[in-house]
């Protein structure tokens, strides 16, 4: 799809790699003294090394939120209540829920992005450099800001991720104030990022490089941004009103001063379903990257994969209801929502249809992220059914607020958005360092890792149907079997992630055998074209597309 | 690389997860599927959910037949040679419309049976629902019938200080009673946070708003005890407000309805003879403890202490060692804007007396005060 005949892109900096940071710094005609230390990063305006930063600030996110897992999943390891208080454990269920969607998930794909789209559309870096150092940089205040919360009186958030009004105003603790500025700040961020990812691909793609031509994951980066703008100020909005419901006397959510606490819901879910979409849309960009280059051949419809990602992301704003069918919508509003959230179904079947026909007579070779993509396409699917069979409102009856659900959105967000960045991650890993990562560990990782999350998320399905409502810290005698290997698969997977740590650890002190500039045999795109590792400026001459 | 075993454990990996799939289909009434019910309307639902899963599980097997044939057969160890197609027209049309088509074929039985859901005219029974932190409140609206139910399960058991029992967690020291073949109304709400009214056996599950009325309806075909909880996060104690529906012959309940009219009568009759009656100090202690660890405790915690920052203490506070008619007009009206409900409506008036009682003597409060009946009775009345 893309090709370069102008590989001038790095010039001189080619020819130093093994210290390219200070040796591309000192060269540098246009940049001043270059910070070293702690003032390189706090300062740093680079498109490589923002990235890197949100990178492992959702890793260590990711752990955190883990840990937090790792606290419900022991406490609901038997029947009974043995670890923590109730209200201990609402506060668990609702920040793991808010780090893992906006501390892990988010800030991972921003920091691909980051690091990706310069490099794939042929720019020497964002648009907008200063703005990218602070979008990261309030990042970590947000997260002090919820993580501290938890040590007031009162204790955190304790009202789910989804902070329901009245329980997240009348009937909340008053740390509820730091929560609502913790989401406004990462909600800024996210914008910020948003702004940056758009301006940067409408302006700084290189010559030739046309919007049909442009890689998968730089289009699907692009249809999500525009839902980030779209979005996170309604949630800015939902917060604002929680905050003044609680402090300032208003009554946006209370029945008893002519408000409604439906609208919440209304409001946080037409935040919420596209957000849904955000972080799974530059997952389906990083498996149509990753599926092409190990079965050696092109992707498959590659027209058709653009036009479902923006199908996907315009039914994302007429689906919010589904999240409220029992919230006593009239009829005719629930079968509207129903027949709306089944249609999501076509595009995105297309999508697993498509990779599936990329690696139809292909030639296919199972490299550590290929093995991740490929447990994304199964599991992923395996989580789209399941959210077919919540769209069926009867069902739904049935399903909601169950364990069930708690699978679904697991597989689509630990096996679907998570396994989608650990592929991301294999896959460009030698390109950032220059080294290929421990192959070893990877296997162990991968192997570990699908394991565990298959024996942590699926019988959650069961438990669910079987009756098992989810945010309750103790449950009935007949759930207690499931529960007892739920907890197990959900240790297990939390210490494989420490393996990914290692590994991580080892290829970031550039261990390991050089790699060539292409990496994998049948990886095509820009980003092989530069030099590995990546030099710290790349493309300051735009190379031409073809 | 080559990882001829990574297909192998994928497929093992899938039989395994089908295998466990299997097994929920054949055991309809086991701890792995939904059940189907008890009404007609659940037993449709249970249907729609059968055939949902079984069009989910054909989905996923000609997709998956297809990538691991892939797998298998177009592996590059093998010497498989990439194929130059990256586009087909007719196949991208095909597999935009197959789905189109099943979605359909599985929406359209799936509305029908939702609008029978939702039709609520021309019942037999009308009950109110309504649910409060962390308990469930039912009235029914043709009887002169209400009173709360609330979790049956000692602490002691939650705790682990004791074994738990068959129902752990799904009792409640009063259920809900209704007749069987009648349609049954279920009008929802609450009078705090959602709460989520779900009984599984009749596919129920209808959210609780403040300041709302949500309804629903069953008709129950068999007469049995069914379990459900709350569905909807509640704050603190959620998971520990079963609901618990006793389902009667017609001739049963009739006769059901009319014993607790007759109880309603003798309670009202006993509040009266109480009104004008002083009980002693040790009898308001005990009583007011009984009602104290059954109502308050939830919150304010079996010492008095309350939790930090969410839920204030009576041990020690001015409330319970000064002011007498303010402690009982927060116990009677509630307190606008926090988690403190009205009680009036659940507890009688000698028991609020002696819970007063018991909350200004206990836990070193020991102001000595004795609170009677007709103490209520003045501040919720305004007569002597």
């Amino acid at each position: 799809m893309v090709s370069t005949t102008d590989t001038t892109h790095s010039g001189d900096h080619d020819a130093d790699t093994q210290d390219h940071v200070a040796s591309d710094h000192i060269d540098d005609h246009h940049h001043h003294e270059a910070p070293y230390g702690i003032s390189r990063w706090l300062l740093t305006t680079n498109h490589k090394d923002i990235g890197t930063l949100y990178l492992w600030f959702a890793f260590i996110m990711f752990l955190v939120g883990g840990a937090m897992a790792m606290v419900i999943r022991a406490e609901l390891f038997q029947p009974g209540l043995q670890i923590v208080e109730p209200n201990f454990f609402n506060q668990m269920t609702t920040v793991h829920g808010l780090i893992m969607v906006f501390g892990a998930v988010m800030p991972a794909f921003t920091g691909l992005a980051n690091w990706m789209i310069p490099l794939m559309i042929g720019a020497p870096d964002m648009a907008l450099p200063r703005m990218n150092n602070w979008s990261f940089w309030i990042l970590p205040f947000a997260f002090l800001i919820l993580l501290s919360s938890l040590f007031m009186e009162g204790g955190g958030p304790a009202f789910g991720w989804t902070f329901y009004a009245p329980l997240s105003t009348t009937y909340s603790s008053d740390s509820t104030a730091l929560f609502v500025f913790s989401v406004h700040i990462m909600g800024i961020s996210s914008i910020m990022g948003a702004i940056n990812v758009i301006v940067t691909i409408f302006n700084m793609r290189a010559p030739g490089m046309t919007y049909m031509k442009m890689p998968l994951f730089v289009w699907t980066w692009l249809i999500t941004a525009f839902l980030l703008i779209a979005v996170m100020p309604v949630l800015a909005a939902a917060v604002t009103m929680v905050l003044t419901d609680k402090f300032f006397g208003t009554s946006f959510f209370d029945a008893a001063g002519g408000g409604d606490p439906v609208l919440f819901q209304h409001i946080f879910w037409f935040f919420g379903h596209p957000e849904v979409y955000i972080m799974i849309l530059p997952a389906f960009g990083i498996i149509s990257q990753i599926v092409p280059t190990f079965s050696r051949k092109k992707l498959f419809g590659y027209a058709s994969m653009v036009y479902a990602t923006g199908a996907i992301a315009l039914l994302s704003f007429i689906v919010w209801g589904h999240h409220m069918f029992t919230t006593g919508m009239p009829v005719e509003y629930e079968i509207f929502f129903m027949f709306a959230t089944m249609l999501v179904s076509v595009p995105t079947g297309v999508k697993v249809f498509n990779w599936v026909a990329t690696m139809w007579r292909g030639s296919i070779s199972f490299e550590i992220p290929m093995m991740f993509a490929i447990a994304f396409i199964v599991l992923f699917t395996i989580g789209g059914l399941s959210g077919l069979m919540l769209a069926i409102v009867p069902a739904d009856f049935q399903y909601h607020d169950t364990y069930f659900v708690v699978a679904h959105f697991h597989y689509v967000l630990v096996t679907g958005a998570i396994f989608s960045i650990m592929a991301a991650v294999y896959y460009w890993l030698p390109k950032w360092t220059g080294k290929m990562f421990d192959i070893t560990l990877a296997k162990w990782h991968f192997w570990c890792s699908l394991v565990s999350v298959n024996v942590l998320f699926f019988p959650m399905h069961f438990v669910g149907l079987a009756g098992m409502p989810r945010r309750i810290p103790d449950y009935a005698l007949q759930f207690a079997d499931f529960n007892k290997w739920i907890s197990v698969g959900g240790f297990a997977f939390g210490l494989s992630q420490l393996i990914f740590l290692a590994l991580i650890i080892k290829a970031c002190r550039h261990q390991g055998e050089s790699v060539s500039s292409q990496v994998w045999d049948g990886a095509e795109g820009l980003e092989w074209e530069i030099p590995s590792p990546a030099p710290y400026h790349t493309f300051e001459t735009p190379p031409i597309v073809r | 690389m080559k990882f001829s075993s990574f297909i192998s454990y994928m497929s093992v990996l899938l039989i395994v997860c089908l295998s466990f799939a299997a097994q929920a289909i054949d055991t309809g009434r086991s701890n792995l599927n939904m059940r189907p019910g008890v009404s007609g309307i659940s037993n449709q639902v249970y249907d729609l959910h059968m055939l949902m899963f079984y069009v989910c599980i054909a989905i996923g097997v000609v997709v998956f037949t297809f990538m691991f044939y892939s797998m298998v057969v177009h592996r590059k160890s093998k010497g498989a040679k990439a194929a130059n197609f990256h586009e087909n027209l007719t196949v991208e049309v095909v597999w935009t419309i197959v789905p189109f088509v099943i979605l359909i074929f599985m929406a359209v039985p799936a509305a029908y049976t939702l609008i029978d859901m939702e039709d609520v005219s021309k019942p037999d029974v009308t009950v109110l629902v309504t649910g409060s932190q962390w308990k469930w409140h039912y009235k029914y609206m043709d009887n002169d019938v209400e009173y709360f139910s609330v979790l049956a399960t000692e602490q002691g058991q939650i705790r682990n200080q004791l074994t738990k029992t068959q129902n752990y967690l799904l009792e409640v020291d009063r259920p809900l009673v209704i007749p069987t073949g009648k349609k049954i109304r279920f009008l929802i709400t609450s009078d705090d946070v959602i709460h989520s009214w779900w009984m599984p056996d009749f596919a129920i599950k209808k959210d609780a708003n403040p300041g709302f009325i949500n309804e629903a309806w069953t008709n129950v075909n068999s007469p049995g005890v069914y379990r459900g909880q709350c569905a909807e996060l509640c704050g603190k104690d959620h998971g520990f407000m079963p609901i618990v529906v006793v389902a009667k012959e017609p001739a049963q309940y009739d006769a059901w309805v009319a014993e607790q009219e007759a109880i309603a009568q003798r309670a009202r009759d006993e509040e009266q003879r109480l009104l004008s009656m002083n009980m002693s100090m040790d009898e308001l202690m005990s009583q007011g403890e009984k009602v104290y660890g059954a109502v308050c405790a939830a919150c304010h915690m079996p010492n008095g202490e309350g939790l930090p920052g969410v839920f204030p203490a009576l041990k020690g506070s001015a409330l319970a060692l000064e002011d007498i008619p303010g402690h009982i007009r927060i116990i009677v009206e509630g307190s606008p804007g926090t988690s403190m409900a009205s009680f009036a409506k659940q507890l009688t008036m000698s028991e609020i007396a002696a819970v007063v009682t018991y909350e200004r003597n206990a836990w070193g409060n020991d102001t000595g005060d004795i609170v009677q009946a007709k103490d209520i009775n003045a501040i919720m009345y305004g007569k002597e």
